[in-house]
């Protein structure tokens, strides 16, 4: 297997060694070693949690940067619909996509047109016959790789469909490249993404060979740029294409609601930690009765990604009230939301099955794995259970975890290491105490 | 309680179940799953027995008084074992049938006692026996190959 990308990084200098990510990491994927946070990459899933918890600021994203706009000819900005939240309703939407073209790009394409696009196909794939149900949003990429590590027996159940973000990619890059005659290789499409998970998606595509997407700029990254641009005011006037429907997948419920589904059984499903509960329940077969799942690794939905900048209660009333007003003029001016789609936008040839990544075994050889279960067990009944992490591992049962691997040790438990200093210290109290018969005067 | 019986190559997890204890339902379920990852068994059996030893395992809660659960895994197949002490079933061929529940308003309420966990215990399993004896209890015996 390729070396697995990851954009989540640690910038070690502001690093304390607290234990507040390794804590809040649904994926128990991080220790502190050499009192520093360490990220195991094979368990990492991107979810931007511990970006979010560290109070140090010392998580941070790989994301592309304007000056990579550089290398490339012809360059497009994909905003997220999230983007458009950071902003009250008095910046309008054809004012930020302008801010963007002064900002380097050379075109921008709504993400949310793509959402539009998605919406319209998953309305379709839930008409299929036989399908697994319920069926589980796939948009989410964090959403995705928590399934392939801890609930792989549910991959049958994603939406096979490709996520906003690659569909309005593949539109751009075959439009701009008929348009402007170019290779399409020349052409840059970046994705102005409120989340790592996407970021990390560009590098390492989720159901395809290769994403249509050339990067991922963090919201965060260019937000002061833009913001400063738009306080000048903006008259020239890139029309907006999308409707409300897909701008509103920037919230969780958003999704669901686009593809229709108010009068069918659908759960909104929202935090990291929540899903991987709801997602217990799936796979114990609990959920039989509902149709759809739309989940979402941040808690509110795309707003509450770790880069954006805006409250995410102050973004999702941004969005309401913009999606509301869309709603309102779209009507008035006779303007329908998107009514069909090409099979072509979903690149369904380019489709490849999603892979479980099983990284929870122990050992390759399932009597290795028992015995390492053996170990394990045995140490988690002599550990405090206090989960204090001061061991460098999250909780008790994951040091239990690291010791049969053999990456710990027992004294890395300060109360183990006490009860070992006072056992030693008694045993030299008694040894102190004894005296050679030649001098020991009181026995006689 | 977790053993390992060294000769045979196999894992003994031991669990007592209290009846109506929903507060801790699912956990022991929970546990035999966990260990089966960390196993690396395959993730389609994992779901099998997941789901039988659930289902057994809200069964005891539902139904019964109180009741023991054990899951042997050993590197070919886990077996559970579920033995209770409650009202046991006059009619096993008729709690088998899809649907039919003997499970109380209060616990359909929450969501349970669709009159499906026997008939999904048999579904998961590759061996699946039960006896009963009213007033009695009742004894499970499930096998899963891996």
């Amino acid at each position: 297997m390729n070396e697995y990308f990851h954009s989540v990084r640690l910038i070690a200098d502001r690093c304390k060694g607290c234990v507040i990510c390794a804590k809040r990491c649904p994926m128990e994927a991080i220790r502190i070693r050499g009192g520093k946070a360490q990220i195991t990459e094979s368990r990492c899933i991107d979810c931007g949690e511990c970006i979010r918890r560290c109070p140090n600021h010392a998580k941070t994203v790989v994301t592309d940067d304007l000056k990579n706009l550089a290398d490339y000819r012809f360059n497009i900005a994909l905003p997220a619909p999230t983007l458009y939240a950071q902003f009250g309703i008095t910046t309008r939407i054809d004012e930020i996509l302008f801010g963007l073209t002064q900002l380097g790009f050379d075109k921008v394409f709504e993400v949310a047109r793509g959402a539009e696009i998605v919406s319209l196909a998953i309305k379709d794939y839930l008409k299929r016959p036989g399908i697994k149900r319920p069926v589980i949003s796939s948009a989410c990429p964090a959403v995705v790789r928590l399934i392939q590590i801890k609930f792989p027996e549910l991959i049958d159940y994603l939406v096979p469909i490709d996520a906003p973000v690659e569909v309005a990619a593949r539109v751009m890059r075959a439009k701009a490249s008929r348009e402007q005659n170019l290779n399409p290789e020349d052409i840059g499409i970046w994705f102005i993404t409120p989340c790592p998970a996407k970021m990390t998606s560009v590098k390492q595509p989720l159901g395809s060979e290769k994403s249509n997407i050339t990067g991922a700029i963090g919201i965060s990254r260019i937000y002061g740029e833009l913001f400063k641009l738009l306080q000048g005011g903006l008259t020239a006037d890139t029309r907006r294409h999308s409707s409300w429907i897909g701008v509103n997948w920037a919230v969780a419920g958003g999704e669901s609601s686009a593809v229709g589904m108010e009068n069918m059984n659908r759960l909104v499903v929202h935090g990291i930690h929540s899903v991987s509960d709801v997602l217990e329940q799936i796979a114990l077969g609990r959920l039989n009765g509902i149709d759809y799942v739309e989940t979402l690794a941040c808690a509110g939905g795309c707003i509450g990604g770790p880069l954006t900048v805006q409250n995410r209660f102050v973004a999702e009333y941004n969005l309401q009230q913009r999606a509301r007003k869309m709603q309102q003029e779209d009507i008035a001016i006779g303007r329908k939301p998107l009514q069909e789609y090409k099979e072509s936008e979903l690149g369904v040839n380019e489709r490849r099955a999603i892979e479980p990544r099983p990284i929870m075994r122990l050992d390759e050889d399932i009597c290795k794995a028992m015995y390492k279960v053996e170990v394990m067990e045995k140490m988690l009944q002599q550990l405090p259970g206090l989960d204090c992490g001061s061991c460098g591992s999250p909780t008790c049962k994951a040091l239990a975890e690291d010791i049969a691997q053999g990456v710990a040790s027992e004294t890395d438990c300060v109360f183990k290491l006490r009860e070992r200093v006072r056992d030693l210290a008694q045993e030299m109290k008694a040894l102190a105490e004894k005296m050679p018969p030649s001098l020991d005067k009181d026995s006689s | 309680m977790v053993e390992v019986n060294k000769e045979e190559k196999e894992i003994i997890l031991k669990f007592t179940l209290q009846g109506l204890d929903f507060e801790t339902a699912g956990e022991a379920s929970g546990k035999i799953k966990r260990v089966l990852q960390q196993l690396g068994v395959g993730s389609d059996v994992i779901r099998r027995i997941a789901i039988s030893a659930y289902e057994g395992e809200m069964n005891v809660i539902i139904h019964a008084v109180r009741g023991v659960m054990q899951a042997v895994i050993s590197p070919v197949c886990t077996s559970i074992t579920l033995d209770d002490e409650g009202p046991g079933i006059g009619d096993i061929e008729l709690a088998m049938r899809e649907g039919y529940s003997t499970a109380p308003d209060y616990v359909r309420e929450m969501g349970f006692g669709a009159g499906m966990g026997l008939p999904n215990m048999m579904r998961c399993t590759d061996k699946f026996e039960i006896q009963s004896k009213l007033g009695v209890g009742t004894k499970i015996r499930m096998i899963i190959f891996h």
